[in-house]
């Protein structure tokens, strides 16, 4: 019985110390002599258990280990060995019983086809998945045209957020008569709480390149770009290690597939800054300028990078590319709804049980999306609201949890689909300071070109600063409301033009919550420290002494076995003496 | 700058290329630690692009440093999953530990550099830092302690 052992390395599980396990695996079997085959695979999608090790046997039979130790990993190995599976520490299995997968049945894995299956920088590996068969079938059988109208009768939309029709922009770019044209991969994923794209690149960077092969064979480019956050070193490398493999395999450079077309592909490494993101901005960055965005038209199709004309997608938008084309449009299109076809890929993270990377068919409720498949509720606070699309999107109160995923329907509740991050909030975030938060990130990354966008925002967020801090009144809320619309008109791009939503939303769903900061001068999540008050319950306070010990300013007072006291003007709010105090005897509130 | 020669070999090998500004001023960085004065009027005089140029690109990006950096760098994620999993706190402790005031600063020392960072993308195992390339996740101010002194 021969077994196959993967260890889930992507940034997630390294982090988690899935290294010093993936370690003494090799130390173990070397030293027990087990016959088993060890191998190393990206993101599994299951990242609230990393690290996480899969064991299986020939018969495809298969268990998932989660927070898997140095210490307790060959004892997981020994007892699956001997056919005795250790049954702590399950996540997945089709041995046990109770441990089927049932989050992963209501999944529907198009883009993650191969992530945390494959090792991600093998490509013989990819190859035995399908691999470059659909770029081989592309240049073999079909015209360009036909890769064009595959893509768009798939009905596929641009998956960095703003959902444009993914086949009719390859068209746009066809179309455009030049000697000279690229195609660029945006892989600069910028929102805070989103990392589907890092996962991608991580877990399966070939799908993402053949993608782009395709896609430059089918509207005539032959030099590509990807454009990489500086941030995701390990999605870096990976990539490198894929173009140098594809390379040499002949899939990239001159006579791919012995045919006339010639394609080069190069890695632009990011500098840090979320405008970037922004397609005008991305190109002026690639050319090694201040990423500023410019006014359209024209469009990359028809001038874009260095004046030529340019096609750009998202990483996810690219890995779906060799699906559809080996599958047929028409498969793809069974899934989704009317307007949005296909399916998803989220980031879960946040106050959720199962955080992680899920992909699920478009159309799916998000009730069912956080309850059904990733398990609902990590502590006993209730649910307060989902962030989506980040600082573009907007906050969903439990009202809205029927709303379906699909572009159409989340724009209309105000948030936006954006890349994907979905980070799931209880009663202990104060909407308020989400507002504050997301108004903070877009206002630093600001480029400074539009003034509405420059100035706007830091204007609101004072205004939400002033509100923190208990100095806010009712007609802060309007001046709010009007500087928002103002700045959505008064932008360029889409960073200004989105940029107000999380207050709008908030506002909108969470209106009481703005009031009583501003009314009762209270945060109701106990957040806003300026809001905040410490007090001793008299009758639980027992006069331990350690919270006076404890608190760094000296303000409670009190002898020994007697009810202490907090001095509320030096009280500094540092919450020392709640978090220390053994009795509860103190109010936070 | 202290390692003009292997800043040669750096220019040398974009020269003639095009859009090369952003990963040569990277390159210098990780050289030299960060872009003084003296490199960007060198690479400004090597390459022909205008100093205002570089300067401009230089202060735009959140990766360029103007001043000598810390040997390892910290970067406390300050993403939206961070965020609501107290990643204040967590700064709080970093800059007690390392005794420094404010938010983007280095230690007297020269060892530690700490700043706040965006979204390191590792949102499940929030609260993050990475220390240098290693993340670190599921942080509380406890274990600061610990991760820092493994960087000595």
């Amino acid at each position: 019985m021969s077994l196959v052992i993967k260890v889930g390395l992507a940034s997630c599980g390294l982090a988690a110390g899935a290294g010093e396990v993936f370690a003494a695996i090799k130390t173990h079997i070397k030293k027990n002599k087990i016959d088993v085959e060890v191998k190393e695979t990206a993101c599994i999608g299951m990242c609230f258990a990393e690290p996480l090790v899969e064991i299986s046997r020939e018969d495809q039979k298969s268990i998932i280990y989660g927070e898997v130790t140095p210490e307790n990993i060959g004892n997981i190995i020994d007892a699956f060995t001997k056919g005795k599976p250790v049954e702590e520490n399950v996540i997945i299995s089709n041995i046990l019983k109770g441990s089927e997968n049932k989050t992963y049945k209501k999944q529907k894995r198009i883009v993650l086809r191969n992530c945390g299956v494959i090792d991600p920088i093998s490509i013989d590996d990819y190859l035995g998945n399908d691999g470059y068969t659909a770029l081989e079938k592309s240049l073999k059988e079909m015209s360009r045209v036909d890769i064009i109208s595959d893509i768009k009768n798939s009905g596929l939309r641009g998956r960095g957020g703003a959902g444009f029709p993914t086949g009719l922009k390859w068209l746009f770019a066809y179309n455009a008569q030049n000697d000279k044209k690229y195609i660029v991969c945006n892989a600069d994923e910028g929102d805070p709480g989103a990392f589907m794209d890092r996962s991608v690149l991580e877990g399966d960077p070939h799908s993402v390149i053949e993608g782009m092969i395709i896609g430059a064979y089918a509207i005539g480019a032959d030099e590509g770009y990807i454009y990489c956050r500086a941030e995701y070193p390990l999605a870096i490398k990976h990539l490198n290690i894929a173009i140098e493999q594809a390379t040499e395999k002949g899939y990239l450079g001159n006579n791919i597939f012995g045919s006339d077309f010639n394609f080069e592909l190069h890695i632009k490494e990011g500098a840090g800054a979320f405008v970037c993101g922004e397609e005008t901005a991305l190109m002026a960055s690639i050319e090694g300028k201040r990423g500023m965005p410019t006014i359209r038209p024209p469009f990359p199709a028809q001038s874009g990078l260095w004046g030529k004309p340019t096609n750009i997608n998202n990483v996810e938008t690219f890995a779906n590319i060799a699906w559809i084309i080996l599958n047929g449009a028409s498969e793809y299109a069974k899934y989704g709804t009317d307007k949005s076809k296909g399916t998803k890929v989220f980031a879960l993270a946040g106050k959720i049980k199962n955080s992680g990377l899920i992909e699920v068919p478009m159309g799916m409720p998000l009730k069912e999306v956080i309850y059904g498949v990733g398990g609902g509720m990590k502590t006993e606070k209730p649910f307060k609201g989902v962030q989506l699309g980040g600082p573009s999107g907007g906050c969903l109160p439990s009202e809205l949890l029927d709303t379906i995923v699909d572009y159409d329907s989340i724009n209309k509740t105000g948030a936006i689909m954006g890349s994907g991050g979905m980070v799931v909030m209880d009663t202990s975030t104060c909407m308020v300071d989400i507002a504050k938060f997301f108004l903070n990130f877009t206002q630093n990354e600001s480029c400074g070109k539009c003034t509405f966008c420059r100035v706007g925002t830091k204007r609101m967020l004072e205004i939400l600063i002033k509100i923190s801090d208990g100095d806010g009144k009712m007609e802060d809320l309007d001046t709010l409301e009007e500087l928002a619309h103002n700045i959505i008109k008064g932008s360029l791009c889409g960073l200004g033009q989105t940029a107000p939503n999380p207050v709008l939303t908030t506002l909108k769903y969470y209106r009481d919550e703005y009031i009583a900061h501003i009314k009762d001068k209270k945060c109701p999540a106990g957040v806003c420290t300026s809001l905040l008050k410490y007090e001793v319950i008299e009758d639980k306070c027992i006069g331990c002494t350690v919270c006076a010990m404890k608190c760094p300013v000296n303000c409670i007072s009190g002898e020994r076995k007697q009810v202490h006291k907090i001095d509320q003007d030096a009280c500094i709010k540092c919450g020392a003496c709640y978090d220390a105090c053994k009795f509860n005897a103190i109010k936070k509130g | 700058m202290k390692f003009k020669t292997e800043i040669d070999i750096t220019i040398n090998k974009f020269i003639g290329k095009k859009g090369i500004l952003i990963p040569l001023l990277q390159n210098a960085q990780d050289i030299e630690g960060y872009l003084s004065k003296d490199l960007m009027s060198y690479v400004s005089e090597k390459t022909g692009i205008k100093l205002a140029h570089i300067y401009g690109v230089a202060t735009f990006y959140t990766m360029f440093r103007l001043k000598p950096q810390g040997k390892h760098i910290i970067r406390v994620c300050k993403g939206t999953a961070c965020h609501v999993s107290d990643a204040n706190s967590i700064m709080k402790e970093v800059n007690k530990q390392l005794d420094l005031t404010n938010e983007e600063d280095t230690t007297k020392d020269g060892k530690f550099t700490v700043m706040s960072v965006a979204c390191l993308g590792c949102c499940s195992l929030a609260p993050v830092i990475m220390v240098g390339d290693n993340t670190h996740g599921r942080l509380t101010p406890d274990s600061i302690g610990k991760i820092l002194k493994k960087y000595e």
